[in-house]
C-alpha cells in the first residue's frame, strides 16, 4: 500500500515580528527585527537585557476573560495561532462530529508555562501553600495548551506534546507527519510555543553563557553565522501548521500550500548544550530527512538553518550541511530567521517550518539580518540581510535542541 | 462591612477576577449549573473570598455553597462575627 501522502493546508502564528501570517511574511521579508530592551519586567539586574517580545498581544482578541485567565502565556499564544491556521484551512468541527476523531494535535513545548511556574512559586515562597492556585499545576504543564485546543475546537484525535528543547516543535511537525501517514487521523494541528521571557529563564541562560549581551544595540544582538555573534536572543510566540492527509485535502477542495516530503531525527550523544564537533549528528538528521523525501541533497532550493547565533552552533551547522550537501552546499541559499525573530525555543521548528512554506509559496527567501563580518569557519551563503527572489521548490529546515536532539524537515512544492 | 456591601464586594470578584458576566449574577444563580464554574472556578472563587474579605473557609463549609447567595451568607458569618 503507498505512503499516504501530508500536505500543509492551514498557517497561523503569533511572534515577535507580527500578530499573524500575513504581517509576518512581509516583515520577514523586509528584514525587520522583533528584538528589543526587555518590557515584560525590569531586566536592569541582568547580563542579558533584550529578547524579541510579542508585542500588543490581547488574548481577549481571541477568546472570553474567563477563558484567557486561565491559560499561561505559552497556551493563549498557542491557542491563537491555531485559531488562525483551522480558519486559514477552513476546518471546523461540530462537538458531536465523527470527523472531529480523525483530527489531532501535536505540539512541541520547550518548557511549557513558565512564567505561571515562577509567578505560583513566589506565591507558594510568599504567601504559603494555601494560596497557591488551583489552576497552577494545569497552566503550567507543556500539554495543556494542545489539551485546550482539543477541547475548544473539538479535535478529538491522536494528541500529544514533544518536549526536545529547541527541536520541539519541528519533532512535532514530524511527529504529526508520521500520524497522518499511517492513517491514525486526516487532519494534524501542528506546532510549536513557547513564552519564556521571565526573569529566571533570562538568569538561567544568562548564567549558562547562552544568550547575547549586546545590550546598547539590541535589533543587531542576533547576528547569526557573523564573526560578532556572541550568542542567542531569547523569543517567544507560536506557529500552527495544518497538515492533512492529502487525499482528504482534495475531497474537501482545501488549498495546499506544499507537502511535507521528508522527516529525519538523531541524537548527537554528545554533551547538554554543545553541538557534537563537525556536525555529525545534525548531518545524519539531514540525510535522513533526505531519504525520507527520496531526494538528493541537491534538490534542496533552500535550508532555513537553526541558525541559532552561537558561536558552536553555526560553525557546526556549517559543517554539518557541507558533510551532507558537499560542493552543492556553496549554492544553496541558507537563512536564519532568528536574525529577526530570535530563538523561540520550542515554538522555533514550526515558525520556521511555515517559512520554508511561504518560500515555497512566493519563491522569496528571508534574509539573514545582522550579517556584517565573515566567519571563515561559516563560509556559505547565508542570503546576507536582504532577501532574495529564488524558485524553491524544496525547502529544508534544521532544528537542534539541547541535549543533542536533532530534527530535519523537507517540504515540497505540490 | 454589611450584607450589601459583601454582596457588592463579591459580584464585583465574580466579574473582574473569574470573568464572569454581571448580567448573569444573581442571589439564587448556581454556580456550576447557572454560571458554569466548575470545581476548580469554585476553589479560585473561595480562595479570592479568603483574600478580598481576610476570612478563612474551612472545606466542609465551603462544600456547601453552590449558590452566589450563600457565599454571600459565609462570608457575611465570617466577616462580622
Amino acid at each position: 500500500m503507498p505512503r499516504r501522502r501530508v500536505v500543509v493546508t492551514g498557517l497561523g502564528t503569533v511572534n515577535p515580528l507580527a500578530l499573524g501570517v500575513d504581517d509576518f511574511w512581509k516583515r520577514a521579508l523586509e528584514g525587520v527585527s522583533g528584538v528589543g530592551r526587555i518590557t515584560a519586567f525590569d531586566p536592569s539586574e541582568f547580563s542579558t537585557q533584550i529578547a524579541a517580545e510579542v508585542t500588543d498581544f490581547d488574548p481577549e482578541a481571541y477568546m472570553p476573560k474567563r477563558a484567557w485567565r486561565r491559560m499561561d502565556r505559552s497556551a493563549q499564544f498557542f491557542w491563537a495561532a491555531t485559531s488562525q491556521a483551522l480558519a486559514d484551512a477552513g476546518l471546523e468541527y461540530g462537538e458531536d462530529s465523527e470527523e472531529a476523531h480523525r483530527a489531532g494535535v501535536v505540539l512541541g513545548s520547550g518548557i511549557g508555562g513558565l512564567i505561571t511556574t515562577q509567578e505560583e512559586i513566589d506565591v507558594l515562597r510568599q504567601r504559603g501553600p494555601d494560596r497557591v492556585s488551583p489552576l497552577a499545576i494545569t497552566k503550567i504543564i507543556s500539554n495543556m495548551a494542545a489539551g485546550l485546543v482539543s477541547i475548544d475546537f473539538h479535535l478529538y484525535g491522536p494528541n500529544t506534546c514533544v518536549v526536545t528543547a529547541c527541536a520541539a516543535s519541528a519533532n512535532a511537525i514530524g511527529d504529526a507527519t508520521e500520524i497522518i501517514r499511517r492513517g491514525d487521523a486526516d487532519v494534524m494541528v501542528a506546532g510549536g510555543t513557547e513564552a519564556g521571557i521571565c526573569e529566571f529563564a533570562l538568569a538561567g541562560f544568562a548564567s549558562a553563557r547562552a544568550i547575547s549581551r549586546r545590550n546598547d544595540d539590541p535589533a543587531t544582538a542576533s547576528r547569526p553565522f557573523d564573526a560578532d555573534r556572541d550568542g542567542f536572543v531569547m523569543g517567544e510566540g507560536a506557529a500552527t501548521l495544518i497538515l492533512e492527509d492529502l487525499e482528504h485535502a482534495t475531497a474537501r477542495g482545501a488549498s495546499i500550500y506544499a507537502e511535507v516530503l521528508g522527516y529525519g531525527m538523531s541524537a548527537d550523544g554528545y554533551h547538554i548544550t554543545l553541538p557534537r564537533p563537525g556536525g555529525g549528528g545534525a548531518a545524519r538528521a539531514m540525510e535522513r530527512a533526505l531519504a525520507d523525501a527520496d531526494l538528493a541533497p541537491s534538490a534542496i532550493d533552500y535550508i532555513n538553518a537553526h541558525g541559532t547565533s552561537t558561536e558552536a552552533n553555526d560553525a557546526t551547522e556549517t559543517a554539518a550541511i557541507k558533510t551532507v550537501f558537499a560542493d552543492a552546499a556553496y549554492g544553496t541559499p541558507i537563512s536564519s530567521t532568528k536574525s529577526m525573530t530570535g530563538h523561540l525555543l520550542g515554538g522555533a521548528g514550526a515558525l520556521e517550518s511555515l517559512v520554508c512554506v511561504l518560500a515555497i509559496r512566493d519563491g522569496m527567501v528571508p534574509p539573514t539580518i545582522n550579517y556584517s563580518t565573515p566567519d571563515p569557519e561559516c563560509d556559505l551563503d547565508y542570503v546576507p540581510n536582504e532577501a532574495r527572489a529564488v524558485t524553491v521548490d524544496h525547502a529544508m529546515t534544521n532544528s537542534f535542541g539541547f541535549g543533542g536532539h536533532n530534527a530535519a524537515l523537507v517540504f515540497g512544492r505540490f | 462591612m454589611d450584607r450589601a456591601q459583601i454582596q457588592s464586594k463579591l459580584v464585583d470578584l465574580l466579574v473582574d477576577e473569574l470573568g464572569l458576566e454581571r448580567d448573569n449574577i444573581t442571589m439564587e444563580a448556581k454556580f456550576e449549573e447557572d454560571l458554569e464554574v466548575d470545581s476548580l472556578g469554585v476553589v479560585e472563587l473561595l480562595m479570592a473570598l479568603e483574600d478580598n474579605f481576610d476570612v478563612k473557609i474551612p472545606d466542609e463549609e465551603a462544600e456547601k455553597i453552590t449558590t452566589v447567595g450563600e457565599a454571600v451568607d459565609i462570608v457575611e458569618s465570617k466577616v462580622n462575627a
